[in-house]
């Protein structure tokens, strides 16, 4: 697996807010088919780093590359385009429409139906199939015709895990996707995530604080502390350094 | 096949299905239910402004995007067909070339000012769009010697659609078949197919992009949609549909001016139309327009009739004399977005569930 190209890579990504640099030179590569928990307390530049990959913002210096393009200076739908997915750790949907066409939204982006100006759009069943197919593996199926600003909480992270799934690109980018579930919830999505880097061969980048999550599924942990890599390998051998014992785990977990 | 002429968008409420089924049958029949000059008159500009406001709607309740510049279109739509007839004579040949003139300027305009202001804030493209549209208006009035100014055009249109022309010399159901009636049904069957477009328009993938851009341009860009060019292309295309309403008031007035075609007053009139029919409902536009119009024509012989009928009576009498119609119609208003903040298409469908 190390000698194959890396799906995924950033060199020296680095962003700067005035004087403050919230990710310092952030160079690493994601293979193929794998897992990477990226671990870190509040405000060590994880979603910052996510950002960055997947372009809400734009970085000061460095470079992300997706399979071997330079993808650093593209726009986000640009960039949702060449395969990099993302669900978002404060809940981001459309509030008004249903479950159900949330969902549609993603498949209909998907087969680039967007501007198809002429056609009604609930006449293209493939999509309103792809939607329920999805709602069903996320267990919203029965959901699926409720307003999304109606939803439960935790109902409303299963739905934004369900997006990324409808979108299904090489790279799936989780930003505490199990956050604000309720217990018996969690293994659904923990095992979806398992599906999709198995059955599937992508590759998955986890932001996550839950210790039990991130032993279950990462194939390797990074560790980001100031906005700098302090930490990348094998879970095992991660979670024993001592830098990664004080700056990680000798504080206490936080709620979000 | 009705269903699909609708484009699946039915009305989802009986007593809404029963409104605009009388408001549809009135316009198609209003020569013979309402004779009479002004009540023809009515009904036209009644389809016209249906059309007006679907279109304001598609930018206001589909995508989002506040425009004061409506009127712009509206107007540049107007003085294309107007300027065609009185430059180049009163055929169907210049009619036609005058109207696309116009939907092609508008919708070069609309561009124009879609990619350099739809990238930022909201606030900015509604300020643009004022500034843009102040500037037209006077632009159109200092341009005397091409669009006459404050005074307008007067033209000629085709003879077959002038009150000259007689289809049938005897009169049927107490009508005459002029083509002053001609020209109703071609403002009437024009406004129909304008609005079913639309319909279609958004109820297609594209709309429901619209929608979803509406509720969350951030995520929308995050699953692949690109957010400036599905808000400029709904800028352009309510551009193009506003120009086609412009047209059918040219044709039908036989006269275009700043007055009937850019003034802010109809913008303000169009904002109030979409919200009382309900924003982001094609049929809200439908009932705002046609309840605005109905009492703007009509409020004030209503009011005149209950002033004298209530002349013994001193306070109330003065209340409802016919010179205050504008304060009843303010006052009217207030109530109904007090009652329906979701306009009246948004109230009935949700009485129903």
């Amino acid at each position: 697996m190390a000698t194959e190209k890396p799906i995924l890579e950033t060199r020296d990504l680095t962003i700067r807010f005035g004087g403050h640099v919230a990710v310092d030179r952030v160079s690493c590569r994601f293979d193929r088919g794998t897992l990477t928990a990226i671990v870190g307390p509040n405000g060590a530049g994880k979603t910052t780093y996510f950002n960055l990959i997947s372009g809400q913002l734009k970085a000061s210096d460095g470079v992300v590359t997706l399979n071997g393009e330079n993808i650093t200076r593209l726009s986000v739908p640009e960039r949702t385009d060449r395969g990099i997915g993302r669900a978002f750790q404060l809940t981001n949907l459309f509030p008004t429409l249903s479950v159900r066409e949330n969902v549609r939204l993603v498949a209909q982006s998907k087969a680039r139906k967007g501007f198809d100006l002429f056609s009604i759009a609930e006449s293209h069943i493939e999509l309103l199939e792809r939607a329920d197919h999805v709602l069903a593996e996320v267990r919203l199926i029965d959901q699926a015709d409720q307003i999304v600003s109606a939803l439960p909480h935790g109902d409303q992270r299963k739905l934004e895990v369900a997006l990324l799934i409808a979108l299904g690109p090489q790279v799936l980018m989780f930003d505490e996707p199990t956050a604000g579930m309720s217990v018996d919830e969690v293994p659904v999505i923990l095992e979806l995530i398992r599906k999709l880097k198995a059955d599937m061969d992508r590759t998955i980048l986890l932001v996550e604080h839950k210790m039990d999550v991130i032993r279950s599924l990462a194939d390797r942990i990074v560790v980001l502390h100031n906005g700098e890599l302090v930490a990348d390998g094998d879970p095992a051998e991660v979670i024993a350094l001592p830098v990664v014992q004080e700056a990680y785990l000798g504080k206490a977990p936080e709620a979000a | 096949m009705l269903t699909r002429l609708l484009s699946g968008d039915t009305p989802r409420s009986g007593l809404l299905t029963l409104l605009l089924v009388a408001v549809l049958i009135s316009l198609a029949f209003a020569p013979f239910l309402f004779p009479g000059t002004k009540s023809l008159e009515t009904a036209a500009r009644i389809c016209i402004f249906i059309v007006l406001v679907a279109s304001y709607d598609l930018l206001l309740g589909y995508s989002g995007i506040v425009s004061f510049a409506h009127t712009m279109f509206f107007g540049i739509g107007a003085y294309g067909t107007a300027l065609a007839l009185s430059t180049s004579g009163p055929s169907y040949g210049s009619l036609v070339w005058g109207t696309l003139a116009g939907a092609l300027v508008a919708a070069v305009f609309a561009l124009a000012i879609g990619l350099f202001s739809l990238r930022v804030k909201a606030i900015f493209f509604a300020m643009v769009t004022l500034a843009v549209a102040s500037a037209f208006a006077v632009f159109v009035s200092q341009m005397s010697w091409l669009t006459g100014g404050e005074d307008g055009l007067n033209y000629k249109i085709p003879r077959e659609l002038t009150p000259a022309f007689k289809l049938v010399q005897e009169k049927v159901f107490g009508v005459r078949i002029n083509g002053k009636l001609l020209a109703y049904y071609l403002v009437f069957f024009a406004s129909l197919m304008l609005f079913l477009v639309m319909l279609r328009i958004v109820n297609s993938p594209f709309g429901r992009t619209l929608k979803a851009v509406r509720d969350n341009a951030f995520r929308a860009e995050a699953i692949g949609y690109k957010v400036v060019w599905y808000r400029t292309t709904a800028t352009v295309l309510s551009a193009v549909m506003a120009a086609f309403a412009g047209s059918l008031l040219a044709i039908w007035l036989r006269y275009t001016g700043p007055a009937t075609t850019l003034s802010m007053e109809i913008m303000i009139d169009i904002l109030l139309m979409v919200v009382i029919g309900g924003m982001g409902t094609l049929y809200g536009a439908v009932l705002g327009a046609t309840l605005f119009i109905l009492a703007q024509t009509y409020l004030q012989n209503l009011m005149g009739v209950a002033a004298e009928a209530t002349s013994a009576v001193p306070l109330v009498s003065t209340l409802v004399a016919p010179e205050r119609w504008l304060l009843w119609l303010g006052v009217l208003f207030v109530l109904s977005v007090y009652f329906f903040p979701s306009g009246i298409v948004g109230r009935l469908r949700a009485g129903r569930a």
